[in-house]
């Protein structure tokens, strides 16, 4: 009930400000132009003799879908940051922290009521590149499970993203500086696993992007869900463990 | 009802607030005076749950704030130092998300926002945007917004500044008339405030209290004895000698230009027999006033004594 008040407000807000229209303008445009440029690629491909023996290997999800996806992810680790910078930054700086964390509310309602206004704005995010696919789905033939696996990950990394983004913001009381140290800590898991084989690997594994992969091919495999599952929960509670301490010093 | 037991707050070295005890009873309103920095925002933080203290405790009707800080939040209506505003609401809105946070019941919530808004005067701007409302208003929905769960107990930190004479006359009124079923802790700059809201005063200094007192006991509270300040048009030395013979008066100083201040014991009036003493020596009366003592001068002289 707590959870859903502040979940409610928070949602309200983003839509009170010019934040949720102009990310989800954006994101709306960008992710229809990378999904143009693929398909572009792909159709071209069609009538390529360099490609003629091969051409039953060519289909929509290995050409367009699954690039499509990793490209929405890194699109989405540039902008989640912006929809999160603010969420407990912007409660300091108002000083309605005060009002927040002297009202009978647990500290975890805050965490989750603002988690899930955040995750429920990525979700309308993500409505725009499935109005593309289904699109795909009309004019080709796209194997539809993979598309369903690759929106599960994608929902998974984002809800990692914002897990960040919301530790960050809970730091500061500037949202300049919670949106920098959400792009820099994204960043360091994202490179962390770029030199490395992300089966075998310590940092593969941890590299945040490698985990994507799979969904995307249309496997979901338990250690990846466990991977974003895990991150987070870590991330909230670091979030958490932040609220809580800081009143403590 | 509130319970303070000596409080301690520590930031690292630096001691905010340093084993402060009192107690709040229903209905009344005590005033938390003292300079900047001597530690009352840290101490109603403390009261309030924002923030543990380093040592002691406080009890909000007899629930632990550490221990048992739901049900005392429950209880509690906080006006911080800031106004804490969501400038992108409505003040209905803004009013209603924080009935709920404070776990107001549905079917009180619309009676207790009406109720709110009728008591801070916020009826005719209930559909504006907080951000859009002028500083006067911003600190009424601040107030309303401590109000609106109803609580037992209110701790407001400077509610009338930033606002314009007028206001503050209302806002004063209204405070005034929240006690009664209420406990109220209202700190401030603003002396004569207390005088005229409260009925308790405790001033703090570096962290200690240096004075509780009720406020009718406060202006006899620092000489101990009555003085009294006479002028006359035409002085002499036989004038002296009369005012001394009077009964209870123990000493006058006399000054350059016929004024004397006359002091007398504990508890006896004086102010007759001398003005009657004074008329029939013909010597002209043009002033007499008892000096009782502001609340400024208590408050500087505790401040300074203690502090020094």
């Amino acid at each position: 009930m707590r959870v859903y008040t502040i979940f409610k407000k928070e949602l309200k807000s983003y839509f009170a400000s010019p934040i949720a229209y102009i990310v989800l303008f954006v994101f709306s445009v960008l992710s229809g132009i990378f999904f143009f440029i693929y398909l572009q690629g792909f159709v071209e491909s069609q009538f390529d003799p360099r490609f003629q023996f091969f051409r039953e290997r060519l289909n929509l999800n290995e050409f367009v879908i699954r690039p499509y996806f990793g490209t929405i992810s890194v699109v989405l680790l540039l902008m989640i940051p912006i929809i999160t910078m603010r969420l407990i930054a912007e409660e300091r700086k108002n000083h309605t922290a005060e009002l927040l964390f002297t009202s009978p509310l647990k500290v975890v309602h805050v965490v989750f009521g603002k988690f899930l206004a955040s995750f429920c704005l990525f979700c309308f995010m993500l409505v725009f590149p499935l109005i593309y696919i289904v699109f795909l789905g009309i004019y080709g033939n796209p194997d539809i499970g993979p598309v369903l696996s690759g929106y599960l990950g994608l929902l998974l990394i984002g809800a990692s993203f914002i897990s960040v983004g919301l530790f960050s913001s809970s730091l500061t009381d500037n949202q300049i500086v919670a949106a920098v140290f959400s792009f820099g800590i994204l960043l360091f898991f994202w490179i962390i696993g770029a030199s490395s084989d992300p089966e075998s690997s310590v940092l593969g594994y941890i590299s945040i992007i490698n985990h994507l992969d799979g969904f995307t091919k249309g496997v979901i495999e338990l250690k990846d869900v466990v991977y974003y599952v895990s991150f987070t929960t870590f991330g909230l509670l670091l979030t958490y463990a932040a609220l809580d301490s800081e009143r403590w010093r | 009802m509130i319970r303070v037991q000596n409080l301690t707050k520590r930031y690292g070295e630096r001691i905010a607030v340093n084993g402060i005890s009192f107690e709040v009873q229903h209905g009344e309103i005590l005033g938390f005076l003292g300079p900047n920095g001597a530690g009352k925002t840290t101490t109603m933080r403390i009261i309030t749950g924002y923030m543990p203290p380093t040592e002691g405790m406080v009890e909000i009707d007899g629930f632990d704030i550490v221990e048992e800080p739901i049900e005392a939040k429950k209880r509690i209506g906080y006006l911080p130092e800031n106004p804490p505003l969501y400038n992108d609401m409505t003040v209905e809105s803004y009013l209603d998300f924080v009935a709920d946070i404070k776990g107001v019941s549905r079917n009180e919530k619309r009676e207790n926002i009406e109720f709110t808004l009728e008591r801070c005067g916020l009826a005719e701007v209930r559909r504006r945007l907080i951000g859009n409302l002028s500083k006067g208003f911003k600190q009424r929905v601040g107030i309303a917004q401590a109000l609106v769960n109803n609580p037992s107990v209110l701790v407001l930190d400077e509610p009338t500044i930033g606002l314009d004479p007028k206001q503050i006359i209302e806002i004063r009124h209204l405070i005034k008339s929240l006690a009664g079923e209420r406990t109220v802790i209202l700190s401030t700059h603003i002396l004569p405030e207390v005088t005229m809201i409260c009925t308790r005063v405790v001033i703090i200094n570096e962290g200690k209290i240096v004075l509780e007192e009720s406020l009718e006991r406060l202006s006899g509270k620092v000489e101990g004895a009555q003085s009294i300040l006479l002028r006359v048009s035409r002085g002499g030395e036989d004038i002296r000698d009369r005012i001394l013979s009077i009964r209870g008066v123990v000493d006058v100083d006399e000054g350059s230009s016929g004024e004397f201040i006359v002091r007398s014991g504990d508890g006896i009036d004086i102010r007759e027999e001398l003005a009657k003493t004074v008329v029939e020596s013909g010597c002209g009366l043009l002033e007499l006033r008892p000096l009782t003592h502001t609340l400024e001068e208590v408050f500087l002289k505790v401040i300074s004594t203690e502090g020094g």
